[in-house]
Parts: structure tokens; C-alpha cells; sequence
């Protein structure tokens, strides 16, 4: 009773003005509401991301070199160039393997996390916290930590002096790429700033699943722990894994940071990204094949993502579960 | 209840975030170019500098800048691994620096973005040292005005090297025994930084080769670079070198906090070396990478360069001139009170007394003798294609002939763009 009164209350004024008024100002027009508040945000999206995508889609097919106004047409040129450069093609690899790795393993390390914190009887708040505060560190500074103290290659840096009480020599981490220490180092990184935001979707889904689906399954003989986790958590949480592995990823994808600060000045463990950065931004300055790269990869993304739409059903999640 | 307010964590969640990298996101376009908060005299510079890493530069540089009376004169202060990429992004925006220092390279020229300095040089032009004004003329035009020259070699700790009965080492392989001798539990031999970068050009030069020709074709693929490139292989894998120290190279904190008994370093170095190591150092140039080659030293540094998309280019070029020309006095503090720098004009050189005692003398004379300057035709997209070769062949195990090739398709593009 006490709730119909206050929803009454909460918005008395939409539903008894618009009848009563029978000429429509530009105020009470859905299509100018409509507007008034997508407006801003379509400007900007407009502005920032599919103005400048354009742009660089027209870039691809010039040469513009040193700027970003070119006027000699090229036609494909661009596209065959970084298709046949070793190191851009060789940057698809270096991030498949990436994602291959990173994606699964964030996933279950977060879904852990999620289960741990949820099972949680007290101090839950505290631990939920712990988990995601490192979402809010910056990927740069992370790098900076890890670079220069945790695996710093110095006989000081944390990890050496670990090694050291066991008798093991220095390991120069992130210099010497034979063996590919530095992946240790990039892979621990991510997982640290990652896996906490994640925990966060999984615990809010865990606490979706309704209570009386585990009921039942107990009362039809279904064992706690394993079984009921394989038949009834896992499915439930269907939904929310498609998503958590899709954004995972796109991250993978747009992984940059890290690697840039980590691996500065290399030819190894390069995503495409970082690979583009240096074709387009860094020194060399050459925007039409660093443009040609972004649309390269742009359709690559979008090509995975519909792929992995069509396997695992996202945007179906809702109704199916 | 509770599964409504989970979703409503979520999505709040999912907003907040969305909402803070948007917020990033206008933040970062903000910043602060300089432009702003012109007061006074009307014209509004912005002048870009790398960091310096020595104490006192960046309150001088902005010294200089204020006690200038026609122009108000804003100094962005960059740090160091970013500048180039920084300084070329914003060359092509409306937000890019009136002024900036940077090292001569040819691309900046047949791109027009940097101004013809020829009028306010060529009065001076006879003081300058010859070699600096050709590194920065092209077709009897010259485009920058140098500030600093840097030589740069190895620093060594003398008492590290008569400890292990090490001679300053005269060839690579001396160096390389050098560094497996002067290594001991916490000490390593040798540092050369992480990336190896700042040794790529010396190693060309003492194996007898150049990186360009006079025509300007390639001139660093020859026998005696690839067997430079398997010497430096062996040393990056021996154990000897100094790897992911705290700082890099152009630091010298790792030699004076013992974590190396050499180190390649700039002149620069000198003074913070001096205070603490009292007179426990010495200079050597690069060796001799093979035994026909001779010892090199890049002598590096930085001029001014005037943005020729600039607004206003003739008060930039003024200032250029009343600062880097007309004010000696502040020219010789900015070469000799923080880091060490060879003036490179030869009145101010001759009058330099802190460089003519000791190892500044000695620095001098390393300069003079094995000096090689920059040429003007070696751009950055060159340089990295370089610097790849190192990553691949001494860092990673790739053959140096195959590296060598992979260069020169990069390196010939560039020329081809550049000379057709």
C-alpha cells in the first residue's frame, strides 16, 4: 500500500499535464525529448569517434605522410603495404595468442573471485572492495610499479630478491626476450587490474540467481559444490560470461598501456595497436598506413565479435536464461 | 529485492565507468597549451623542451624565456621518451609549439614544418663550429640554431678497473673481456641501457662504416657492422651487462650507485659524476668494433628550431635570435652550470673555463678528435629501422644479415621518399 502512494507521488505531474493540455509545445514533444537528450551524446559520438574513423578510413587510401590533410591518391597501396608487413601481421599473432590466453584466464580467475566473495559471510564489503580497487589504478602507473620495482631486473627488484633466497641468478625481466619472461610480467599486470571489475559483473549475476533453483536442486539430489555449480551456477551465469568475454576481448584488442610502457622499444610483443602507434603516431609518421592498419583491425573486430555473438547468443542472454 | 539492487549495481557500475573514461577522455583534450593568460607585451610563444635531467634547467630555460621583453614566451617541459613522438604529433596541429628543440632531420624540412633560420644565423655563421652548421644546412638554407653539443662515451670507474687489472679498453673484444672481469656478485661490468639504442651509431662508425653515404645511400651494411652486430650479441647474452636498472642510460645514477664499473653516458653526466665520484672516473671513446675500424663518438646535442606553420614565426625567430644568439651569457650558463655541453660557437667555447681542466678536457678532446656529428639526411623512421636491427639481432637471436636487409627495405623507402 505504502508503495503505490509514493510511486503516486513521484510522478504525479507527466500524467494528469499531458492530457490537460491539449497544445503541444516544443517542451512536451517526444521527438524533442527524444533529442534534447541524445543530442549532446550522439554530437560527441559523432565529434570523437565516428568523424575521426572516417577520416582515417579516407587517410587509408592517401599517401600522408607528416600530415593529415594529404592530397595524393594511392588507392590500395596502403592496405597492401600492411598486409605484407611482417611486423603488423605478425602483431595479429602476438595478440591472438594474447587474447587466447588472457581472455579464459581472467574470466575464471574472476568468476573465482566472484564465488570466494560471495560465499562470504562477513567482511564482504571489505573484500568486494579489495578486489576491484585496482580497477581504479591506471594502467601506466601499474606499469611504472611493476617495471621498476616489482620486476625490476636489478639484484634489488622484488622478484630477483625472491629468486635470490632460493639461490636463483637475476632475471632481467623485461630486457632480455629469450626466454619470454616479459609475458610473466604483462600477464600478471592485466590480471591484477582486470580480474576485480569482472569479479564485480559475476558477483552482481551470482546475486541474480534465484535462491530457490539451488532448493530445488537439493531436494532432487543434486550434491552442493561441483555438481551444482556445473548445473545450475554455470548456466545461470550464461549471460553475464558472454559479456565478461566479450569485453575481455575487445580489451585484449585495444590492449596498449601495458605494453607500451613495459615492452618500450621492442620488436617483440607488440599488440596491434601498440605496432599501429609507431607506423602512424610515433616517429614515423605515416597516417595513411597507420590508418589503413585501424580499418584493417577495426573489421577484424568487428568480424570476432559478431563470430562470437552468433556462438554464444549475447543480446539473447536475457531471454534465453 | 536484493536481485533488484545487484542490477542496479551494475548498471551504476557500468555508468560510473562509462562515465569516468568519458570525463578522462575531456580532460586529456583540455590541457594546457600554452596559449592562455597572455598578459602584456601581445605575441604568445610556446616553446617545447625535452627534460633536462639535471637540477636548475627547467627554472632556466624559463629564466631565459621571462626575461625576454617582446614576447610572452610559455616552456612545455616534456619528458624525454616521449618528446619525439609528442613534438611530431602536435607539429601537425593547431595547437603545435611556435618554437621547439629538436636534432636536424631532413623530413622536418621537405615537409615544411620547420623555418628557414638562414638571416639570423649567417651573421654569426663564422663562429659557429663548421660541422654544426652543415649538419642543419640543406641546399645552402639553414634551419636550426644549435645550442649544445654532446659528445658522447663510456664512463669508467678507475679503481673498479685497476681492482680487476683491467686496461681502458682500445677494441670491442677488449670491452667484452673488460665487462666479464669487472663483474662480481653486485656489481655488473658493463651498462649500455636496456634498449642498447645510444651505442647503435658508434658501433657503425668503429666498424669503418656510416650510416649514410655522401649520396646518401645506405652505408651501414657491411661485414664489419654484422660482425658488430654478433659481438654485441654475445655481450647482451654474456651476463656482463648491466639489464632493467632502475634508470636509463643518459642517467649516470647506475655508475654512481655501483651498480656498473662502465657506463655509457653523455658529457652531460659530468658534473653529477664528479660529485659522486669524486676523482674515481675516466672517459673512453667507443672502441674499435674491428681492428680496421677506429674509436667514435657521437657528438649529439640540440638546436632551435623555428615552426614554420607557426602564427608567429618572425617573433619566434627573434626570440631564436635574442636568445640564442645575441645572449652569451645565458648560452654559456645553459651549457656549463647543469649538465656539461660544449658550446658550439667558438668564442664561448674558448671562454668555457670549467671544460679545459680534467676529464671535461679530455671529454673536449674525445670530441674534437673521434666526433661524428648528425647527419642531416638520417631521419628518425632511419634511426628506428636501426634500432630494430639491434632488438632483433642482439636482443633477440635473429641473424644480422637478415636484420640487416629487413633495414634496408625501410631505410631505402624513407631515402626514396626523401631524395626520389
Amino acid at each position: 500500500m505504502s508503495t503505490t502512494n509514493t510511486r503516486d507521488l513521484a510522478r504525479p505531474a507527466p500524467a494528469k499535464a499531458s492530457p490537460a493540455k491539449p497544445r503541444r509545445g516544443l517542451r512536451g514533444s517526444p521527438t524533442f525529448n527524444f533529442w534534447l537528450f541524445t543530442g549532446p551524446f550522439l554530437i560527441g559520438l559523432a565529434i570523437f569517434v565516428y568523424a575521426p574513423i572516417l577520416w582515417s578510413l579516407w587517410l587509408s587510401f592517401f599517401e600522408a605522410r607528416f600530415t593529415v590533410t594529404p592530397d595524393k591518391f594511392v588507392g590500395f597501396d596502403n592496405y597492401t603495404y600492411m598486409l605484407t608487413n611482417d611486423d603488423f601481421v605478425g602483431s595479429l599473432g602476438t595478440f591472438t595468442a594474447f587474447a587466447a590466453f588472457i581472455v579464459p584466464t581472467t574470466w575464471a580467475l574472476s568468476l573465482g573471485l566472484a564465488l570466494l566473495v560471495n560465499r562470504l559471510r562477513f567482511m564482504r564489503a571489505f573484500f568486494r572492495s579489495v578486489f576491484f580497487l585496482p580497477t581504479a589504478c591506471s594502467y601506466v602507473a601499474a606499469s611504472l610499479i611493476w617495471k621498476m620495482s616489482i620486476f625490476s631486473g636489478v639484484r634489488f627488484g622484488l622478484m630477483n630478491t625472491v629468486l635470490d633466497w632460493f639461490g636463483i641468478d637475476n632475471i632481467a625481466w623485461l630486457v632480455d626476450p629469450n626466454p619470454p619472461w616479459y609475458w610473466v610480467v604483462i600477464v600478471s599486470a592485466r590480471l591484477w587490474l582486470q580480474s576485480g571489475f569482472y569479479m564485480i559483473l559475476f558477483i552482481a549475476a551470482l546475486q541474480n540467481i534465484p535462491g530457490e533453483l539451488y532448493e530445488a536442486a537439493a531436494i532432487d539430489g543434486a550434491k552442493p559444490g561441483w555438481q551444482t555449480f556445473r548445473y545450475i551456477t554455470l548456466p545461470q551465469l550464461r549471460a553475464t560470461s558472454t559479456a565478461v568475454v566479450l569485453l575481455l576481448l575487445v580489451a585484449a584488442y585495444q590492449a596498449f598501456d601495458e605494453f607500451f610502457n613495459l615492452l618500450s622499444k621492442t620488436t617483440w610483443g607488440r599488440p596491434p595497436l601498440v605496432e599501429l602507434y609507431y607506423k602512424a603516431l610515433g616517429e614515423s609518421q605515416d597516417y595513411g598506413a597507420g590508418s589503413a592498419g585501424a580499418v584493417i583491425l577495426t573489421v577484424l573486430i568487428c568480424a570476432v565479435t559478431l563470430l562470437q555473438g552468433k556462438f554464444m547468443g549475447f543480446g539473447r542472454g536475457e531471454e534465453s536464461k | 529485492m536484493s536481485a533488484m539492487s545487484s542490477n542496479w549495481d551494475r548498471r551504476s557500475i557500468l555508468r560510473a565507468a562509462a562515465g569516468l573514461s568519458a570525463a578522462g577522455a575531456l580532460t586529456a583534450c583540455g590541457g594546457n597549451n600554452g596559449r592562455s593568460g597572455g598578459a602584456g607585451s601581445g605575441v604568445n610563444l610556446t616553446q617545447y623542451f625535452h627534460a633536462y635531467g639535471e637540477a636548475g634547467t627547467e627554472q632556466a630555460i624559463k629564466k631565459y624565456a621571462k626575461a625576454y621583453a617582446k614576447a610572452n614566451v610559455t616552456t612545455q617541459w616534456i619528458t624525454s621518451a616521449d618528446f619525439e613522438s609528442k613534438l611530431f604529433a602536435t607539429l601537425l596541429t593547431k595547437n603545435a609549439p611556435d618554437l621547439f628543440e629538436f636534432h636536424p632531420q631532413i623530413q622536418m624540412i621537405k615537409s615544411g614544418q620547420v623555418a628557414d633560420l638562414t638571416d639570423i644565423i649567417e651573421p654569426v655563421k663564422a663562429d659557429f663550429n663548421p660541422a654544426d652548421i652543415k649538419s642543419h644546412t640543406v641546399d645552402g638554407k639553414i634551419y636550426g640554431v644549435r645550442m649544445i653539443d654532446d659528445p658522447q662515451f663510456f664512463f669508467y670507474r678507475k679503481s673498479m678497473l685497476e681492482k680487476a687489472k683491467v686496461e681502458v679498453p682500445t677494441t670491442l673484444d677488449e670491452l667484452m673481456e673488460a665487462a666479464a672481469k669487472l663483474t662480481t656478485g653486485k656489481v655488473k661490468g658493463l651498462y649500455m641501457g636496456d634498449d642498447l639504442h645510444s651505442v647503435i651509431s658508434p658501433m657503425i662508425w668503429s666498424a669503418g662504416a656510416d650510416t649514410l653515404n655522401e649520396k646518401n645511400e645506405i652505408a651501414y651494411h657491411t661485414d664489419g657492422v654484422v660482425e658488430g652486430i654478433k659481438k654485441m650479441r654475445k655481450l647482451f647474452t654474456s651476463g656482463d651487462l648491466l639489464l632493467g636498472a632502475p634508470t636509463a642510460s643518459w642517467d649516470p645514477s647506475s655508475l654512481n650507485q655501483g651498480l656498473c664499473a662502465i657506463q655509457f653516458c653523455g658529457m652531460w653526466a659530468m658534473p653529477a659524476i664528479q660529485a659522486a665520484l669524486g676523482d674515481d672516473w675516466g672517459v673512453f671513446p667507443f672502441p674499435k668494433t674491428i681492428d680496421s675500424g677506429k674509436p667514435s663518438v657521437y657528438n649529439g646535442g640540440w638546436s632551435m628550431f623555428v615552426n614554420a606553420k607557426s602564427e608567429n614565426i618572425e617573433a619566434a625567430k627573434e626570440y631564436v635570435k635574442w636568445l640564442w644568439i645575441d645572449q652569451k651569457q645565458y648560452q654559456e650558463e645553459w651549457a656549463t652550470s647543469f649538465g656539461f655541453h660544449i658550446p658550439p660557437r667558438a668564442s664561448l667555447a674558448q671562454s668555457a673555463t670549467k671544460l679545459k681542466s680534467g676529464n671535461a678536457a679530455e671529454g673536449v678532446k674525445l670530441f674534437n678528435e673521434f666526433g661524428h656529428f648528425d647527419n642531416i639526411g638520417w631521419t628518425q623512421a632511419m634511426i628506428t629501422a636501426l634500432e630494430d636491427v639491434f632488438a632483433n639481432s642482439v636482443r633477440q637471436n635473429m641473424d644480422p644479415e637478415a636484420a640487416l636487409d629487413k633495414a634496408d627495405t625501410a631505410v631505402n623507402r624513407e631515402l626514396k621518399k626523401l631524395f626520389g
